[in-house]
């Protein structure tokens, strides 16, 4: 930005302000968040730069730790041929179909078994034995069962990701302030009103805490599947690279599954806040 | 009562009694008589109050009277016809206030209006009136977190009196403010009274607050709960100028509800039992 620009800027700022400020004070202001935004990813800057450096001067060896660079380099390599499109393709269709069909299927169930005592009451024990059942120990099962297609992998992200779904949504429901339901039902609310205007509004903020559990263990439980019988998606990058020793290659996936991890997880924060913008502080007004 | 007998009554407690089932060490099923013999009158656009000890059984007798639960015995009609269930003839405003979070004051009021399928713009212009009502009209958009106790309760009346219901219930809706705060809502509350002659029963622990509100205030009794006296307020303490609570009669009436209170607080604790069987989570609803 040329000093021209910002006096400009300034001007305007100042001229907007309900009082004058003194202009070389809230020059200081885009300068402090840049620094407070370092100080924040320094270390993460730094670790970069030692994964760069340390292979590069012989700390490790390049062979089973290449530098950044290299490892970016084989992702673009990738890229250009294409098989990364299709790795990304596969894995990400597999993930957000399994926790798709997990949030229709059980964010529902648990609302009911919230709800319905009876319910909770004839299903708790099933709940708790599965649930203490690692998903991971069932893959053999699963591909057993289902063969080593899409099926077996997408059900298992499936069965990952019901229990933080169920088991959030049902304390959501259970912890809504039985005031609140009162309260609608001396209005004279119908069931299905008090479901909709009510329970739901309420359980909303629990039930996205088990959303975004769910998102991170459908990452997880699909990488793994995939590393075990697949011919295609990040896991299956990553195994293939460690195998062929294309070790750039492989730290590449590691970097993929982050990325996706990152953004996801961003999304469905954006997505929480809009939809509980009354938690927000009274402070950000 | 004193009122012309023949006139209707707008709410009438007729021999009310109220039983639940307790679970007694043993396992075997005792009853609880929260309230009994209940007969009380309130006329049209009248405002009772209701004073007693704790655990005389006033939240009971409202979530009766809010057709949230079914009396034992005897009957409550409102406009002579028999209580069935809920309905938005009758509001209640709790202590919590019960709020919903998630909803803005104005959308808050328009609850009751969008449960009775009101159209989204008539409901807007409704609660905007009655947001005004209460002298809120400037924090419309404010959720409930953002507002102080006594705007949070300003916001529960609007919005029970946004559905024009005929009887308006209080459970000690002041008693979580600070004095002060409540001094003002007790002033509000009576200028809303007196602008739209909502017919108001108005639970409190609190005698001063009782004879301030109440046209009549009801005395109660514990365990079981009963109507012990009924005192028709005189209304030279109803002035809309002034500090009644000032004035000479006032310290009188006042004298006359403390003494009966203080006597039947002593009388409740002389007869406590070993566990008082008052904390709801022990208490199953008897419904026959």
């Amino acid at each position: 930005m040329s000093n021209l620009e910002l006096t400009s800027r300034l001007d305007l700022a100042a001229s907007t302000a309900p009082m004058p400020v003194p202009t070389v004070k809230r020059a200081m202001v885009p300068w402090r968040k840049l620094g407070r935004l370092s100080a924040r990813s320094a270390l993460l800057l730094a670790l970069l730069a030692l994964w760069e450096l340390a292979p590069r001067l012989g700390l490790t060896d390049p062979a089973f730790l290449p530098p950044l660079s290299e490892v970016l380099q084989a992702g673009w390599d990738l890229a250009v041929a294409g098989q990364l499109y299709e790795h990304f393709e596969a894995s990400l269709l597999r993930a957000f179909g399994g926790f798709a069909i997990a949030v229709v299927l059980f964010v529902p169930l648990g609302i009911a078994i919230g709800w319905y005592a009876g319910l909770a009451n004839a299903l708790s024990q099933i709940i708790e034995v599965l649930r203490n059942t690692a998903p991971l120990a069932l893959l053999p099962v699963f591909i057993l069962l289902l063969g080593i297609g899409e099926v077996s992998k997408v059900t298992m992200v499936v069965y990952s990701c019901a229990w933080p779904l169920l088991l959030n949504t049902i304390a959501a429901v259970k912890q809504v302030d039985p005031l609140l339901v009162k309260s609608a039902r001396t209005m004279g609310a119908t069931p299905l009103q008090l479901f909709a205007k009510v329970i739901l509004p309420a359980s909303l903020p629990t039930i996205f805490v088990g959303i975004r559990l769910a998102s991170a263990a459908a990452m997880l439980v699909l990488i793994a599947s995939e590393m075990v019988g697949a011919k295609a998606g990040l896991g299956y990058l990553i195994i293939y690279g460690q195998y062929s020793f294309l070790i750039p290659q492989m730290y590449f996936g590691v970097l993929a599954i982050t990325t996706i991890g990152l953004l996801s997880n961003y999304g469905l924060e954006s997505v929480e806040r809009r939809f509980t913008r009354w938690r927000a502080p009274a402070a950000a007004l | 009562m004193s009122a012309d007998a023949k006139e209707l009554p707008k709410i009438s407690f007729r021999q009310v009694r109220k039983e639940f089932a307790v679970r007694a060490d043993g396992g075997s099923a005792r009853h609880f008589v929260a309230l009994d013999d209940i007969t009380l009158d309130v006329a049209a656009g009248g405002f009772l109050t209701l004073v007693g000890p704790s655990g005389c059984g006033k939240s009971t007798l409202l979530d009766l009277l809010g057709g949230l639960t079914i009396p034992t015995g005897g009957t409550i009609l409102l406009d002579g016809r028999p209580i069935s269930g809920p309905g938005r003839d009758r509001g209640i405003v709790f202590q919590q206030y019960a709020l919903y979070p998630w909803r803005t004051a104005v959308q808050n009021i328009e609850f009751g209006l969008e449960i009775a399928g009101v159209g989204a713009r008539e409901r807007r212009e409704k609660a905007l009136h009655y947001l005004d009502l209460v002298g809120l009209s400037a924090f419309a958009d404010r959720f409930p977190q953002e507002l102080s106790g006594g705007m949070k309760q300003r916001v529960a009346i609007a919005r029970s009196l946004a559905y024009e219901p005929q009887v308006l219930l209080m459970d000690e809706p002041f008693a979580a403010l600070d004095a002060q705060t409540r001094e003002q809502l007790q002033t509000e509350l009576l200028r809303i009274w007196r602008r739209t002659g909502t017919t108001i029963l108005f639970i409190t622990h609190g005698i001063d607050e009782a004879i301030v509100l109440g046209q009549r205030v009801a005395v109660m009794t514990a365990r079981p709960g009963r109507i012990r006296q009924v005192f028709d307020i005189p209304a030279a303490l109803h002035s809309e100028t002034g500090d009644v609570r000032s004035l000479p009669l006032f310290g009188e009436v006042r004298y006359d509800i403390w003494s009966l209170l203080r006597e039947e607080v002593a009388r409740t604790q002389a007869a406590r039992p070993a566990r008082p069987p008052q904390s709801s989570p022990e208490l199953a609803h008897v419904q026959s």
